[in-house]
Order: C-alpha cells, then sequence, then structure tokens
C-alpha cells in the first residue's frame, strides 16, 4: 500500500455515529409508525432544502475523516510512513494545498496584494505588486486577458455543473413517473407546479444553486485562488472547505458524548425518584450553575497545562489536535447535557404514572426492561428535537471559543480560527476582506440548513407545535386567520 | 414565603460547595501547583528555586487539604483549599497575579458591565416583543412566514460577525462613534450606544421566534376563544389578553438572566475595550490567571442561583395561581 491508514479518535467516533444513522435508517424504515413524523419531515420546504445543503457539507466532512500517512520509500530499500497525517480531502484539494502565495492576495487576483520591490531584467528596481505564483499564472497578458478568461472559466464550470444537475434531475423525473406510472413530462409539469408531495421543486432549485456554485468554483480553482489567499498565502478557499469537518464534528460528536449521560441519568431520576432524584439533580444543576463559558475555559486551561507537562503522550501534532477537539466536545457536552436531562427527567415523572407503565409495574416487569421498553422510546422525539436543535448552537459556540482563545488547537483549522486570525485584518486599509467573508458565508450556509432542517424535524416530532402550525399560508390581511 | 425563601438559601449551600469542588478540583488536583508555576514561568529556564519562589509569591505552597505539619485547627486552615476556595464563600477573593486586588478590580468593573447589558437587556425585550407580537398578529400569513424565515437566518449569523461587521460600518465607515473605549458618565453614551444597539440586533432572531411561539401558544387558549366570542376586536384580544398573560413565560424566562448582567458581556466588552467583568474574565483567560478564573466562576454560581430563586419568587408576583411552600 502506498500509505497506511491513521484512525483518529474523532474519526473513529465519526464512524460509529454514520454506522448509528445507518442503522437507525434502516430500523425507521420497517416501522410505519416511526416513518410517519419523518415524512412530514420530508413534506417540509424548508427543511428538505436545509437537508440538500448540509449533504454537501456532510460530504466534505466524511471525506476529511477518512485520515492515513504516505509511506516513503527511501534509497536503501526501508518504508517508513509521513509524519504529517492527512485525509482524502486533502489528496482531492491537493493543488489548493500546496499552491501557497507569498502572503495576502485578493479573490481571482493574479497580482500579490502588497507593493514589493522588483528588480527588473535590466537592473532597475522598481516597487510594483508582483504578480502570484500560481494565480493566473498561465496568463500572459494579464491585464487584457484576465477578465475575459475569469468570466470564461467561470462560464465554463457553471455549465459543467448545470449538466450534472440535469442528468440528476431527469433521473429524478425518470423515477418518479415510474412510481406514478405517468408520463415524464406530466410528471414535469407537476413539478414545476410544486404539486408533489416531496418538495422536489425546491429540492431541485437548491441542488442546482449548488451543482453551480461547486462547478464554476471548481474549474476556477485550477487557475486561480477563488476566495484569495490568507496572511501566509495559504489559499481561503482550502482552509473553509477544512474547517467544515471541524464545525461537524463539534456540532455532532458533542451530542454523541452527552446522550448517554443525559438519557440514562434524566430518565432515572424521573423514574426511581427519592434519592436518585435528589442526587442527580443536584448534580446538574451544580454544573449548570457554573457559566458555561468559563467552565469550558477553566477546563481546558487545565487541558493545555496538562498536555505541556505530558509531551509524551502525545507523539504527534495531528493527534494532539484531534484529541484536544475530542476534549472540547466532551466539555462542551458537559456544560449542555443539563437541560436535556432535565427535559427527560419531566418528561418521565409524568410518564411513570401513566396506566400502561403501572400496568407493567403490577405485572411485576423489572424495571429495566419497563425504561427500555416502555419509556425510552416514547422520550426519543424529545432526544431527537434536542439533538437537531443543538447543532446549530455548538457550530457557532465553537467560532466564539476559538476566539476567546479557549477552542480548538490553533493548528486545526476551524472557522473560529480562521476569523480570530482575519478579525485584525478588518483595520487594516486598504481592507483585507475575504478571510472573513469566506467564514462568515461557509458558516452562515451551514449554520442557516441546520437550522431549517432543525426546524422542520421539531415540528413534525413535536405534538404542541401542530396548534401553531398553519396547514397554508394566506394573503397577509389582519384578522383574516382566525382559528 | 419567607420560610421557602429560607430554604431555598439553604439549599444554594450544598450547591456552591459542589461548584467550590469542582474548581478545586479542575484547578488543584488535575494539575498540581508545580506544574502551573512551570506553565506561567516558560517552559525553558525553569528551576526548583523558581517555582518554588512562583509558589511561594502566589502562596500555593501549602499542601492541597491536610497540613500535617501545622498543629490544631491549622491542619485544616493552612492549606490551599482553605486559603483558595474556602475564602471564596466570605466572597474573599485574594490577589490577581498581578498582585491586584480582585475584589476591588470586580467592584469598580461591575459598573461599565452594567451600562452595557441593562440597556441590551430592557431594549432587546420590548423589541422582541414587538416583532413577535407583529407575527403572531399577521400569523398564518407570507408576512408571518417571512419573518420566520428572516429570524431563522439572523440566528444563523455568528455573534462575532454582527460586532466585526457593525464595527465596521458604523465606526469605521460612517464615523458615527468611536471604535472602541469607554467614559464613565453621561460620556459613557456614545461609547455604549454601538454596543447596544449590535446587542440588540443579534438577540432579535432567537428572541423574537421564541415569543412568537410563546404567544400562539397562549393564543389557542379557552379565555381567548371566549374574548372573541364575546365580539371583541382581534387587536384587543391580542393586546390586551395574549400580551399580558404571555408575559409570565417571558418575564420568568428573563428573571433568571438578571443577575448575570452583572457578568457583562465577553465578547461585546473586548471588542468595544469596554473595561466591565466580560472583558476582565477574557483578559484572565488569556494570560491563564487562574486565580481570577477561579473568582468569576464562583460569582457567576452565585448570581445564577440568585437568578433561580428571583424567578421562583417572580412566578408568585406574576401568576397568584402559584404559590409557595
Amino acid at each position: 500500500m502506498p500509505f497506511e491508514p491513521v484512525i483518529l479518535w474523532t474519526d473513529a467516533l465519526v464512524y460509529v455515529l454514520v454506522i448509528a444513522i445507518a442503522v437507525a435508517v434502516v430500523y425507521v424504515r420497517r416501522h410505519e409508525h416511526l416513518r410517519q413524523p419523518w415524512r412530514r419531515v420530508a413534506h417540509s420546504a424548508p427543511g428538505m432544502v436545509g437537508l440538500v445543503v448540509l449533504a454537501f457539507f456532510v460530504v466534505f466532512g466524511l471525506l476529511d475523516s477518512l485520515h492515513c500517512r504516505a509511506r516513503i520509500d527511501d534509497a536503501a530499500g526501508k518504508t517508513s510512513y509521513a509524519v504529517e497525517v492527512s485525509s482524502v480531502l486533502d489528496a482531492v484539494l491537493r493543488p489548493l494545498k500546496v499552491r501557497n502565495e507569498k502572503t495576502y492576495s485578493a479573490p481571482l487576483a493574479y497580482r500579490l496584494f502588497a507593493r514589493e520591490t522588483i528588480e527588473l531584467p535590466d537592473g532597475r528596481q522598481i516597487r510594483a505588486f508582483p504578480r502570484l505564483r500560481y494565480g493566473g499564472a498561465h496568463l500572459k497578458a494579464p491585464e487584457e486577458e484576465w477578465r475575459t478568461d475569469v468570466v470564461r472559466r467561470a462560464l465554463a464550470g457553471a455549465a459543467g455543473g448545470f449538466i450534472v444537475w440535469v442528468v440528476a434531475a431527469m433521473l429524478v423525473c425518470a423515477a418518479l413517473a415510474r412510481a406514478r406510472a405517468q408520463s415524464i413530462e406530466q410528471v414535469w409539469r407537476t413539478l414545476t407546479r410544486g404539486d408533489f408531495e416531496l418538495p422536489w421543486r425546491s429540492i431541485l432549485i437548491t441542488l442546482a444553486c449548488m451543482l453551480i456554485l461547486i462547478g464554476a468554483a471548481t474549474v476556477l480553482a485550477a487557475k486561480y485562488h477563488v476566495l484569495g489567499t490568507s496572511k501566509v498565502g495559504e489559499d481561503v478557499l482550502y482552509q473553509a472547505l477544512k474547517s467544515i469537518r471541524t464545525a461537524l464534528v463539534i456540532g455532532t460528536l458533542t451530542t454523541l458524548v452527552m446522550l448517554p449521560f443525559a438519557i440514562l441519568l434524566g430518565i432515572a431520576a424521573g423514574y426511581f425518584k427519592g434519592w436518585a432524584d435528589d442526587v442527580i439533580q443536584y448534580v446538574y444543576t451544580t454544573l449548570n450553575s457554573i457559566p458555561a463559558v468559563l467552565l469550558i475555559a477553566a477546563a481546558v486551561l487545565m487541558m493545555q497545562v496538562y498536555v505541556d507537562t505530558h509531551p509524551q503522550l502525545f507523539p504527534s501534532g495531528a493527534e494532539r489536535a484531534d484529541l484536544r477537539l475530542l476534549f472540547l466536545c466532551a466539555i462542551l457536552g458537559v456544560t449542555s447535557w443539563t437541560s436535556l436531562c432535565r427535559l427527560l427527567r419531566g418528561e418521565t415523572l409524568k410518564m411513570r404514572e401513566l396506566d400502561y407503565i403501572q400496568a407493567a409495574q403490577a405485572f411485576g416487569v423489572s424495571h429495566l426492561r419497563i425504561i427500555l421498553r416502555h419509556i425510552l422510546p416514547n422520550v426519543m422525539h424529545i432526544v431527537l428535537i434536542a439533538v437537531v436543535m443543538e447543532f446549530s448552537g455548538l457550530v457557532l459556540a465553537e467560532a466564539v471559543l476559538s476566539y476567546v482563545g479557549v477552542g480548538v488547537d490553533p493548528s486545526m483549522i476551524s472557522y473560529g480560527t480562521m476569523i480570530n486570525a482575519a478579525r485584525l485584518e478588518m483595520a487594516r486599509d486598504p481592507m483585507v476582506w475575504w478571510s472573513l467573508a469566506a467564514a462568515f458565508v461557509f458558516m452562515f450556509s451551514l449554520v442557516l440548513a441546520a437550522n431549517l432542517f432543525a426546524d422542520a424535524v421539531r415540528d413534525a416530532f413535536d405534538p404542541r407545535v401542530a396548534i401553531v402550525k398553519p396547514l397554508r399560508l394566506r394573503r397577509a390581511r389582519p384578522g383574516a386567520a382566525r382559528a | 414565603m419567607s420560610a421557602y425563601i429560607i430554604r431555598r438559601v439553604l439549599y444554594a449551600i450544598p450547591i456552591l460547595i459542589g461548584v467550590n469542588l469542582i474548581t478545586f478540583v479542575l484547578f488543584f488536583v488535575v494539575n498540581t501547583p508545580d506544574d502551573m508555576a512551570r506553565m506561567q514561568l516558560g517552559a525553558k529556564r525553569v528551576t526548583p528555586e523558581a517555582i518554588e519562589r512562583w509558589k511561594v509569591q502566589h502562596g500555593y505552597d501549602k499542601p492541597l487539604l491536610w497540613n500535617a505539619s501545622a498543629g490544631g485547627m491549622a491542619t485544616l486552615t493552612d492549606t490551599i483549599f482553605y486559603e483558595k476556595s474556602v475564602r471564596l464563600f466570605a466572597f474573599d477573593f485574594g490577589n490577581a497575579d498581578d498582585g491586584r486586588d480582585i475584589a476591588h478590580e470586580i467592584r469598580s468593573r461591575m459598573g461599565p458591565s452594567l451600562a452595557l447589558a441593562v440597556p441590551v437587556f430592557i431594549v432587546g425585550i420590548a423589541v422582541n416583543i414587538t416583532f413577535a407580537l407583529l407575527m403572531a398578529f399577521f400569523r398564518a400569513t407570507y408576512l408571518d412566514f417571512w419573518g420566520v424565515v428572516s429570524c431563522v437566518a439572523m440566528m444563523s449569523i455568528s455573534a462575532l460577525f454582527y460586532i466585526i461587521g457593525g464595527q465596521y460600518l458604523v465606526s469605521k465607515v460612517w464615523h458615527l462613534v468611536p471604535i472602541s473605549g469607554f467614559a464613565g458618565g453621561p460620556d459613557a453614551f456614545k461609547f455604549v450606544v454601538l454596543p447596544v444597539l449590535i446587542g440588540v440586533v443579534s438577540g432579535i432572531g432567537a428572541g423574537s421566534r421564541w415569543y412568537r411561539t410563546i404567544f400562539l401558544e397562549e393564543m389557542s387558549r379557552d379565555y381567548v376563544r371566549t374574548a372573541r366570542a364575546k365580539g371583541l376586536r382581534e387587536s384587543v384580544v391580542l393586546f390586551r389578553h395574549v400580551l399580558k398573560n404571555g408575559m409570565i413565560p417571558i418575564l420568568t424566562g428573563a428573571v433568571v438572566v438578571i443577575p448575570m448582567l452583572f457578568l457583562g458581556s465577553l465578547l461585546m466588552e473586548s471588542f468595544f475595550g469596554i473595561p466591565g467583568l466580560g472583558s476582565y474574565t477574557i483578559d484572565a483567560i488569556q494570560s491563564q490567571d487562574f486565580a481570577v478564573v477561579r473568582s468569576m466562576v464562583f460569582l457567576g454560581a452565585v448570581l445564577y442561583i440568585v437568578g433561580l430563586l428571583l424567578t421562583d419568587i417572580s412566578y408568585t408576583l406574576v401568576d397568584p395561581r402559584v404559590r409557595l411552600a
């Protein structure tokens, strides 16, 4: 093998999560009563738009979770492995990763952002903006060619994306036509009117936007730095794409870490009452009463000291950064499990008085069995809502924590570290805006997509929402909407 | 009522002891004072003497929990746990790493923090209620739909971007207010107005969406139907009946935050250079001044518990059906 696979801790947990989701999907498909609320999620247009966008992010995140080390064969025939751990995404984005410039350059620029002294062939020296090493290096006379070249490449890429989309849309239409025994034309007409149960029109429009953008960016990225370069000349697009994994890991693994505690303790407190309830309530009130930022700061500071004094435990920089990420997830989990725990306790308290639980107790069913068979399935909707609602908040929290200096390892690329590095650039004149703008656009689309999807899930699973949610929208006319 | 309050105050004691133990374990057991000294002095030129000197300077040269060499009560009191943790109960915070008295710093920094946090809190609630009522009034229309969508969009923007963007636009491009800084008295206005504005705007998304749900839930209740059946106009139903009843969950939800206002806002204060407790905390975290972080943890816990107590009391004030026993 030309490489050796490396499984970092967070990678392993990501795989566990993927397997768990796959198992859950299979299980839900087999049970009609579980499919029902998911069907409602699928019928919500904002939710599905969010899911499509999320899917793109997840693909990048998963590609970035397959790590390996390259094999090096030296002249003597001995094999060793590179110290640097890289992922499949790194391999795909290799051109972006290695084509570093000297310092800042604006998006799609062919010249450096800062003036430098250049020596002309005839020995004179002038102060000018030097050409970039890679960005637009193929242009012979950039002043004239640049504009047409950028437009041509962007259009070509967009056209490529559009073709992919047309193929995808045709496949969808064909599948729908087959399922409904209609002609493709009929299906297309229903689709453009937006009359399907599933919001296919919204889904396909979102897909078109994403594919066209990705197509244009891919073709442009071959010759330019689409989002410019950072202070040390790194491609900002590469940073933004690498940050996706960090954000997803923080958003998902944190809940994965905290779920067992929250479920176990919440149900135990509600079910057993008495001293168990008192102890568990005491634990979560105590943890809750420490301001979250301070608890995280204290824990992360302590971990830094620990890492500094025990360097032998962390063989490589990647592993250290990875463990710090995992630790951050764990400590974020400690601060966020309490609210879910409280909800579960309240729900279990109500539920244990219901007839069917009382009957089960009278029949002598064991506590464990009652909890597993009767209580747990009936509180799962609360858990699910909490998990999806938590995600976007955690992604935003990472940025703030990294800004404060208690977030991910400084060597790990994340939106927080990007913003942190870029915040002084706003004061430069002329302003360096692209790092911040890139972090903003990526984070905003990720969090917005997650929020839209989470809302759809909550609306479908929360029985209380039904009263609040209208079926069809009316034109704005005050008072006309009486229930 | 007073018996209830006394019981709640007594109940706070074990919680504070718990908080104290957690911080003690975090700061002194996971890493020994030696490790901290090494960290503070820098890894390179550390000699055992330097570590000892640092520990004596900061009062970390004692045993953690049990001082066997001292006699009598001093076996318990002449320890790090007593000196650093138990004393917090008397709000004796000790000195920061730069030698200043933490309690004095906290007192002098509370003012600026409140000058920023209180307006954000009050204006924020008023603005959010206004938007939420509007959306509830136009419920199930496109106005409502797009209102909720823009709320979700606003929620999806990190607070960092609100601050960076607002500071850039208002201070740097338009030159309306100074970029950062603070002054006492009436001069404070021009320094505080932009952070307050940003604080309110960044809270609109989550806040008004939450309040809208509260109002809509309230609108599905029986008394609303009765009011409509009486022939009251929709606006009267909404502003007189629904607003008043919706205020119960809103106010009780807001009360828990009030004591936290003292702690100020970490981000806002550090970006705008306001010398409040938030920027104090952030500076302490960044310079790894553990004494300050520990004090703020304790202070935060006390304020949180006060907030819980106030919430319970406010229930009885706004809703006569609730009785505390």
